[in-house]
């Protein structure tokens, strides 16, 4: 990897540090602290469930929403701001440019789970009194909400490489969505007949499927993930990413930024 | 002042006196509205459907729909209410969202079951519920144990509870006393004794204070009874023996049957009445107690349990 990428990287990453997208931890520190105290006195013998659960859901879903919000912004606002003249006018390739951006929000959003999951693992030490050995799968679990976020920041970067950002957020989050019925769609694919069955089982191949990314209700239960599987999670993501970031790469090569 | 010291100052206590304003008003709204009718609504009832609504997070939702049972329950079974409604449909969509919080099928079951107000009096939907659990959780024998508890308790059915508790022995890791409850409750054994060592194995094995306190309580309750039956058995006898009941414990003592002056399991000695019954003095410690109650006792509702 050429040294611009990371350049470009470490300055997405330091807006997005200036944007205060990290302020976001707070509110999930508030959740965190307010889920474990309430939950023992409202219900019964879910405590460590709904840290669990509740931690992870909130893990994602800020993520996915910083990962929409900031991706779609990251084309446009520099072009808005006529700042992307001057980095292009530099020795910076247009592909760099989208390649280092992806890392940059990328990077910024796993520094912020990373702190989320010391506020999960802290809010489970509270509500359990020790670590039991299942907890190992909640970090498989953090894990694939990674994979998730590498699919939606290079969906929304693809989608703000041509359209304006409002549009790219609701093209992202649609996808978001679908996505997490993925499963299903597949399954009405297979009930359909002729050429319908066809376009329903290509649609349902061509959206990112977010549900096998979930295993949250899972690892909440202590069961375990396989390593095959998450070899292979990893690889469809990585896939999946790419396949955005090559997309995103096309158009922008060919944009008229004039 | 400078302008803009004044402009905070005066911003801020607007930004006060609203937001205290808002939180009187949202009370005067909350007295305005009838919380029963808030209360009693199941806006999406299929639990399908709220699976699909969940984009993958159900298992939160699980956990949101269980806690929203148990409140249902406790302000159901504060008011000593008779009509649970809401309950099996919201035990049925905590379940379909997680099918694996065995929880929810520990106490859903029992709150299902038990006759009112201590329960919605459903015993078929916890048989249900159960079965629902057991066959997505096969292998935690709680699930059959409660099953048969059910069975046994509720509907009196000792066939079914039998093949609950044999199924639940056949587990691994099974409670050992499940294999003697199965072969128990083939032979229609003494049903007091029978419900000693159910309330004894949930008192055993479960992790749960609250449920610790309740099976305590029905130990009590059940010791109380077996203490009624045998004392009154012996003032028969004394009758029979002397031609007239015994006026008090004491009589019995200088009979030669009765060692010491019997107390209740907290400590308070029972009553002797002039026809020969024996009573609790203290009937409201005694939640769940059939036997040995003053006449025309009336529980008071709700029952708070004595802590373990």
């Amino acid at each position: 990897m050429n040294s611009r990428i990371p350049y470009i990287a470490s300055n997405t990453f330091r807006e997005a540090v200036r944007d205060r997208v990290l302020y976001n931890l707070i509110a999930f520190a508030v959740l965190m602290c307010g889920a474990s105290i309430l939950v023992g006195q409202i219900s019964i013998g879910i405590e460590r469930l709904v840290v669990i659960n509740l931690g992870l859901t909130a893990v994602s879903l800020f993520g996915v929403v910083i990962a929409i919000f900031i991706g779609i912004g990251l084309v446009s606002k520099e072009i808005e701001k006529r700042t992307l003249y001057t980095v292009l006018s530099r020795p910076v390739r247009r592909w760099e440019f989208i390649v280092g951006k992806f890392f940059g929000l990328a990077g910024t959003l796993v520094v912020n789970t990373f702190f989320m999951a010391l506020g999960v693992f802290l809010a489970l030490l509270y509500v359990s009194q020790r670590f039991q050995a299942a907890d190992a799968w909640v970090l498989v679990a953090l894990y694939f909400i990674v994979l998730q976020f590498l699919i939606i920041t290079a969906l929304a970067l693809f989608f703000s490489s041509f359209s304006s950002p409002l549009l790219s957020a609701v093209f992202a989050f649609s996808l978001f969505v679908i996505g997490s019925f993925a499963e299903d769609l597949r399954g009405f694919a297979a009930m359909a007949q002729g050429a319908t069955r066809w376009l329903a089982t290509g649609a349902a191949y061509l959206v990112p499927n977010f549900s096998s990314l979930n295993v949250i209700s899972s690892v909440a239960h202590g069961q375990g993930v396989a390593a095959t599987l998450i070899f292979s999670e990893t690889a469809y993501a990585i896939t999946y990413a790419a396949m955005a970031l090559c997309g995103a790469v096309l158009i922008f090569e060919r944009r008229n930024l004039k | 002042m400078k302008p803009s010291r004044q402009i905070t100052l005066v911003a801020g206590a607007l930004l006060l006196a609203c937001m205290f304003a808002s939180i009187l008003l949202l009370r005067q709204v909350d007295r305005m509205r009838s919380g029963a009718t808030l209360q009693e609504v199941l806006y999406i009832s299929s639990p399908q459907a709220l699976k699909r609504l969940s984009l993958g997070y159900g298992g939160l939702l699980a956990d949101i729909y269980w806690t929203r049972a148990v409140q249902y329950f406790g302000s159901k079974h504060f008011a000593g209410s008779q009509h649970y409604d809401l309950l099996a449909p919201l035990l049925e969509i905590t379940t379909a969202l997680d099918p694996h919080l065995t929880v929810a099928y520990e106490f859903g079951a029992n709150f299902l079951a038990s006759k009112p107000p201590n329960g919605a009096g459903m015993p078929q939907r916890a048989v249900e519920l159960s079965e629902f659990g057991i066959r997505n959780n096969p292998d935690d024998w709680r699930l059959y144990y409660d099953l048969g508890f059910i069975y046994y308790m509720e509907l009196k059915d000792y066939k079914h509870a039998a093949e609950a508790f044999a199924r639940g022995s056949q587990v691994s890791g099974a409670h050992p006393f499940l294999r003697v409850m199965a072969a128990q409750m083939a032979q229609h054994g003494g049903e007091l004794r029978m419900a000693q060592m159910m309330w004894s194995t949930t008192y055993q094995s479960t992790q749960d204070s609250d449920v610790r306190a309740n099976a305590a309580t029905h130990l009590r309750a059940l010791q109380v009874e077996q203490d009624v039956t045998d004392l009154e058995n012996l003032a028969i006898a004394y009758r029979a023996k002397m031609g007239h009941l015994p006026g008090s414990f004491a009589d019995l003592q200088a009979a030669g049957t009765l060692r010491e002056i019997p107390v209740d399991p907290l400590g308070h000695t029972y009553k002797l009445t002039s026809d020969g019954r024996v009573e609790v003095r203290t009937p409201d410690d005694f939640p769940f107690l059939t036997k040995g109650l003053p006449p025309g006792y009336v529980a008071p509702t709700p029952r708070f349990l004595p802590s373990d």
